[in-house]
């Protein structure tokens, strides 16, 4: 059995908060930024990473990379401790965040690009060729001789790409990476990504917001919320619990009281409207719910002047997910992929 | 690697030689102004502290050429604080190489070397005009004391560091402990309290720096009554700061905090 790129083991992060309390007063607590979270990302696979803000995506990133010590639990990554070996780990990995750049922001492109290869020891000829390369998918030599403070976000972007990718990391770790790009450089950066995790084997790890990075490059998808793993499986999981869970919006003649569905009427448990506006009412059809028979009934108990059926979309589950409503949520929760 | 950083950020600076060389001509006038202040000193005063205008300047020109070289190589760190803030660290730390060179190195520029002409030359002044009776140890302890007085003042850098990974708000704090530490060393010790200077020669080994080897090189009696042996401590007491600096930094970096997103 291969060993895996990254192991956790009921990883936790506790910081310590001091709040001011009037005065000189502090009062000291402890908030756990990660609470136990254990996962396995196999060589060459492509995960997402999500979660809503604060729920310990980055300080999860963060350890991996060595950047912060874990509290507790075990971590591997690249067969290394992270902490400990930081600088030996640096070598076999590559890190982007899309919030800042790794490069020098007073020097040009090309000359962070060299000091990149100098500081990851790469070889005269397996550098030029690899920047060759580089500069040809990701478009950079229009702006190679730019410094990187006159580059678009979109440029830098590419050109941080391009200083990870340098010395052919194992593993590229990626924190929202398409963060305020147009369209058309997210397109580029996402065509450039599957490539190199198609064509090199690259083992990547992205935690994004856009579910346009998800939707189109992530094969898994991990979400964390306060802390802990709320969900791991294939996006195909997600995809299904998301296609089962329907909404259907019923406007009625007049406004009337809450509508409740019977068992009998829906197959699939008893159904209430969870929203009601005036003659509008919302229900929420599970996976087992028959449509059906569910209008069927409605028709012969209300008058009912419109009906509309609405898919689910990824977004509302997420939204659904982060809020803690977890009837919201499928039952079962994959475990592997 | 320090050389290679430092090199590349000579380059970007160069792109703008007049600004560069103005600038290193500043530095150099603002730290020449420091020693003509002592001077000064004595034209109302023969002696201070029983020590003639020559020792002084002796005193003064062995510690600025140790800070200033200590300052030239690791006087950038105390932008770790901002590092800290600006969450910028992060991005240090996934390099790999070590953080306190890359930080050290950064936007280095030559005109930091201006700072050396000033202490130079006081210390040129010196030598020429002290009464030493020069032996080859008394010779060979001048660039030794500017060698230990360099490591030394690197290590209490390297020390502050360490704190301001932990406490980001300390940039004032460190100020105090380097900048000051510069000042102390530049005035013959006994114009300061005596139980200022235990302290200063227990808790923070700045005296190390230069009074102990001068009082040597000088040929003088140590006021504080100390063995002779600590004239000669200080590579000793330079490794054992680095020791300590050292560990507070590993210290330090595992305890970092990083900021948001």
């Amino acid at each position: 059995m291969p060993v895996p790129m990254i192991e956790a083991v009921e990883v936790a992060k506790t910081f310590r908060v001091r709040a001011r309390r009037g005065g000189l007063r502090r009062a000291r607590t402890a908030v756990r930024a990660v609470d136990g979270v254990s996962f396995a990302i196999e060589p060459g696979e492509f995960v997402g990473y999500l979660g809503p803000n604060g729920a310990g995506k980055s300080t999860t990133i963060k350890m991996l990379t060595g950047i912060l010590t874990a509290t507790s639990g075990s971590l591997r990554v690249c067969g290394l401790d992270p902490s400990r070996r930081r600088g030996a780990l640096a070598r076999r990995i590559g890190v982007v965040f899309g919030q800042r750049t790794t490069l020098w922001w007073d020097l040009p492109l090309r000359d962070s690009l060299a000091l990149v290869r100098r500081m990851y020891r790469v070889e005269p000829a397996a550098h030029r060729a690899r920047l060759a390369e580089l500069t040809a998918l990701l478009e950079l030599a229009p702006f190679l001789d730019t410094p990187v403070r006159q580059l678009s976000l979109g440029q830098r972007m590419r050109g941080d790409l391009a200083a990870a990718l340098l010395h052919d990391p194992e593993l590229l770790v990626l924190d929202e990476p398409t963060i305020g790009l147009d369209v058309v450089s997210k397109a580029t950066v996402r065509g450039f990504l599957e490539r190199t995790n198609a064509e090199r084997g690259t083992t990547i790890l992205l935690t994004t917001h856009d579910l346009g990075d998800i939707e189109r490059l992530c094969r898994r998808v991990m979400i964390i919320d306060h802390g802990r793993l709320a969900y791991d499986g294939g996006l195909d999981g997600l995809r299904r619990t998301v296609a089962a869970d329907r909404m259907l919006v019923v406007e009625l003649a007049r406004p009337g009281p809450r509508i409740v569905l019977a068992d009998g009427e829906t197959g699939a448990g008893p159904i209430e409207a969870e929203r009601v506006e005036g003659p509008r009412q919302w229900l929420r059809l599970p996976r087992a719910a028959n449509a059906a028979a569910v209008v069927a009934a409605l028709a012969r108990d209300h008058e009912v002047r419109d009906i509309a059926l609405r898919e689910t979309g990824i977004e509302e589950v997420l939204a659904g997910l982060y809020r803690g409503d977890h009837a919201y949520w499928c039952s079962g929760r994959p475990v592997a992929p | 690697m320090y050389g290679l950083l430092t090199w590349t950020w000579t380059r970007a600076a160069a792109q703008y030689p007049v600004s560069m060389a103005l600038l290193a001509l500043s530095t150099a006038v603002f730290s020449a102004l420091d020693a003509a202040a002592i001077a000064l000193l004595f034209t109302r005063a023969d002696r201070i502290a029983g020590f003639g205008v020559d020792e002084v300047l002796f005193l003064y020109g062995t510690s600025a050429l140790s800070f200033t070289l200590s300052d030239i190589l690791l006087g950038n760190t105390e932008r770790l604080g901002h590092h800290v803030r600006e969450g910028t660290l992060d991005v240090v730390l996934v390099r790999p190489v070590s953080p306190l060179v890359q930080i050290a190195a950064e936007e280095f520029s030559p005109r930091r070397f201006g700072k050396l002409i000033p202490a130079v030359a006081v210390l040129a002044v010196a030598l020429a005009r002290a009464d030493v009776a020069w032996t080859p140890g008394r010779a060979a302890m001048v660039p030794l004391m500017v060698t230990c007085g360099a490591v030394i003042f690197g290590a209490l850098w390297v020390l502050a560091a360490a704190v301001q990974l932990v406490l980001v708000e300390s940039h004032g704090a460190t100020k105090t402990l380097t900048y000051g530490g510069a000042f102390l060393t530049q005035y013959p010790m006994t114009m300061f309290a005596r139980d200022f200077v235990r302290t200063a020669t227990f808790v923070v080994p700045l005296a190390f720096v230069n009074w102990q080897p001068a009082l040597y090189v000088l040929g003088r009696p140590d006021p504080l009554g100390l063995p002779g042996a600590a004239r000669f401590a200080s590579p000793a007491v330079a490794a054992a700061l680095c020791a300590v600096a050292a560990a507070a930094w590993r210290t330090g970096l595992r305890h970092y905090r990083s900021t948001g997103s």
